[in-house]
């Protein structure tokens, strides 16, 4: 029971009114800084590098001539790198997500694992790189290959995919699940033909947002000895001639040596020449346009398959 | 082995971890008849009708004694094999829970499990399933649409279609109709009456009414106990316990 209607306070109203104007502002600011400071990049290399694209940069091998001078190798490296490192942390990092979110007991053990994983994903990209040079590089006597790239840029997102993908898995309803096995679906059935479809734009979302991380990493790939001069692409993976069955496979690419684009950005800003830092600014558009397409593509298939659980 | 009923329940104890949530229950149910769960929320309705199909296994802390004959044979046996069971005993649930595929995709998923492949098969039983489920018109056109554009009743219908498409024997109904408006649910009431003919239907509902016009059995359930079970007629117009007039005239519950 109240005795009298609730009084309002007009200041109270007053002050709550100017820290929301406030506040308001602070963010309209903060955004407008953000959004300058890109801005300014991208105009700073924009203005520097446009000029330099043409097909011509994009077809040539690195050249200690400037002018001369393209990025060949290291578009065809980070696509090789990329494809590779996709190929090996995809498999192993849904399927330890599938693992520990329809599998596992829940208990101590997988809890640790948890923590561990949430663990490997915050830390820094040069220690993978000391990882890969310790394991694949040396003990595995993989040198300093494509093989040892990939592999190493597998592990630095391997516990960003297996993350997100169980965030995926576990953003599908139980309801689904019960649906499955209420048709005689068994477990396996049931995550194959039921969970993994509908989590299927999570998974794939998550895992286009860690290899756009992984493109731009130059730490590990140094520290494993990448060269930054290369002017050759991989061996073919297909030969042909005029031997049974005339069409060969060969995985000989896998022993290459590489390089990529944020190396071989890396190698031409650290040149005196001013001429170098242009091609830099051109490589560096095209790592960026690289990267967008990708998160363009992850936009894309989110909002695409959004659904509405009910 | 023939027995005279579908399904016999002998003695069934449930627990949660240490609650005791159905008590020493016991419960013939015939084959082609509907019969209807009722009782307060709680009352564990529910974890009955998921005992008939194993559905409780997903739950860690459940533990039951006691058995449960289908055809003769303890679900709960170690001969019984629960996949077996599921596709024999089919299930639809309180909220409409189709698979985020087209419609056609969903009618055959059971199908699919169990390997069938022969096109023609899967588009003759995708067309009946359908249209027992009374859905084959507004649908037809559109197989490959989405099922979550369907409305919440045509989705209903649809996990009822994807059911019946496996050909089961039983079909357990756990609340259908408590997400659907009141055209939807007498469609999908007309479809519960008119699967009789074929399977035995078990239905929980808490909406009195609906188990009067659509049941041939009752049974109600009060706190983990069987107060009372008889011909839907019998319950609804002189029960013989007082619990069980108390509770369908809203006395309480
Ligand atoms: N997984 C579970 N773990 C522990 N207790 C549970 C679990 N599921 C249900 N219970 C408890 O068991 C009892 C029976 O639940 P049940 O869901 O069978 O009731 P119900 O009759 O279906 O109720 P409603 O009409 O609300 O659906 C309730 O007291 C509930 O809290
Ligand atoms: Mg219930």
């Amino acid at each position: 029971m109240r005795g009298k209607a609730l009084q309002l306070n007009p200041n109270v109203i007053k002050r709550n009114e100017r820290v929301d104007l406030i506040f308001k502002w602070v963010a309209i600011l903060s955004t407008i800084l953000a959004i300058s400071v890109l801005a300014a990049l991208l105009i700073d290399v924009l203005s520097d590098g446009a000029g330099r694209l043409s097909w011509k940069f994009l077809t040539s091998f690195p050249s200690r001539r400037p002018a001369r001078a393209g990025i060949l190798s290291a578009i065809v490296g980070t696509f090789v790198i990329m494809g590779l490192t996709a190929a090996v942390s995809i498999p192993v990092g849904v399927a330890a997500a599938i693992y520990l979110e329809e599998y596992a007991r829940k208990n101590w053990f997988t809890r640790l694992v948890e923590l561990n994983i949430a663990n490997l994903a915050s830390v820094p990209s040069i220690i993978y790189g000391l990882l890969g040079l310790g394991v694949f590089v040396r003990a595995m006597d993989l040198e300093r290959s494509i093989l040892s790239g990939a592999l190493t840029l597998a592990l630095l997102i391997l516990p960003i995919i297996i993350i997100s993908s169980r965030e995926a898995l576990k953003a599908v309803p139980f309801s689904i699940r019960e649906a499955s096995y209420s048709l005689g679906a068994t477990r396996w059935q049931t995550t194959k033909n039921a969970v993994l479809p509908a989590a299927m734009p999570g998974i794939m979302t998550g895992t286009i947002l860690a290899l756009s991380r992984a493109i731009g990493e130059t730490a590990p790939l140094i520290t494993i000895g990448a060269l930054t001069y290369i002017a050759f692409l991989p061996t073919s993976p297909i030969s042909v001639d005029g031997t049974f069955p005339f069409i060969h496979l060969s995985f000989e690419w896998l022993k290459d040596p590489f390089t990529v684009l944020p190396i071989q950005i890396f190698n031409w800003v650290s040149r005196p020449q001013k001429a170098f830092l242009v091609n830099a600014a051109a490589a560096i558009i095209v790592l960026l346009a690289i990267t967008l397409l990708l998160n363009a593509a992850a936009v894309y298939i989110r909002y695409r398959f959004r659904r509405t659980w009910k | 082995m023939t027995s005279p009923h579908a399904i016999e329940i002998e003695n069934l104890n449930v627990w949660y971890g240490e609650k005791h949530v159905l008590k020493d229950i016991s419960l013939k149910i015939p084959p082609n008849r509907v019969t209807a769960l009722i009782g307060p929320s709680g009352c564990g309705k529910s974890t009955l009708i998921r005992c008939l199909n194993r559905m409780n296994d997903f739950i860690r802390d459940f533990r039951h004694t006691g058995r449960i004959l289908f055809q003769g044979e303890d679900i709960y046996g170690p001969k019984a094999d629960p996949i077996e069971i599921r596709r024999r005993i089919g299930m639809v649930f309180q909220r409409p829970n189709p698979f985020p595929k087209s419609i056609y995709e969903n009618v055959v998923y059971g199908l699919r499990l169990i390997g069938v492949r022969d096109q023609e098969t899967l588009d003759t039983i995708v067309e009946e399933s359908l249209k027992k489920a009374a859905l084959w018109d507004q649908v037809k056109d559109r197989l490959d649409a989405s099922a979550l554009s369907l409305s919440g009743g045509e989705q209903q219908r649809l996990c009822i279609a994807r059911t019946i498409a496996v050909n089961p024997e039983v079909v357990l109904f756990d609340e259908p109709c408590s997400a659907l408006d009141p055209i939807a649910t007498a469609k999908v009431e007309e479809l519960i009456v008119s699967l009789k003919e074929e399977y035995t239907v078990i239905i929980v509902t808490h909406n009195m009414q609906q188990a009067a016009r659509i049941s041939d059995l009752t049974a109600f359930l009060y706190m983990g106990e069987l107060v009372e079970y008889d011909q839907t007629e019998k319950i609804f117009t002189n029960p013989s316990v007082k619990l069980t007039e108390d509770y369908i005239t809203g006395r309480f519950g």
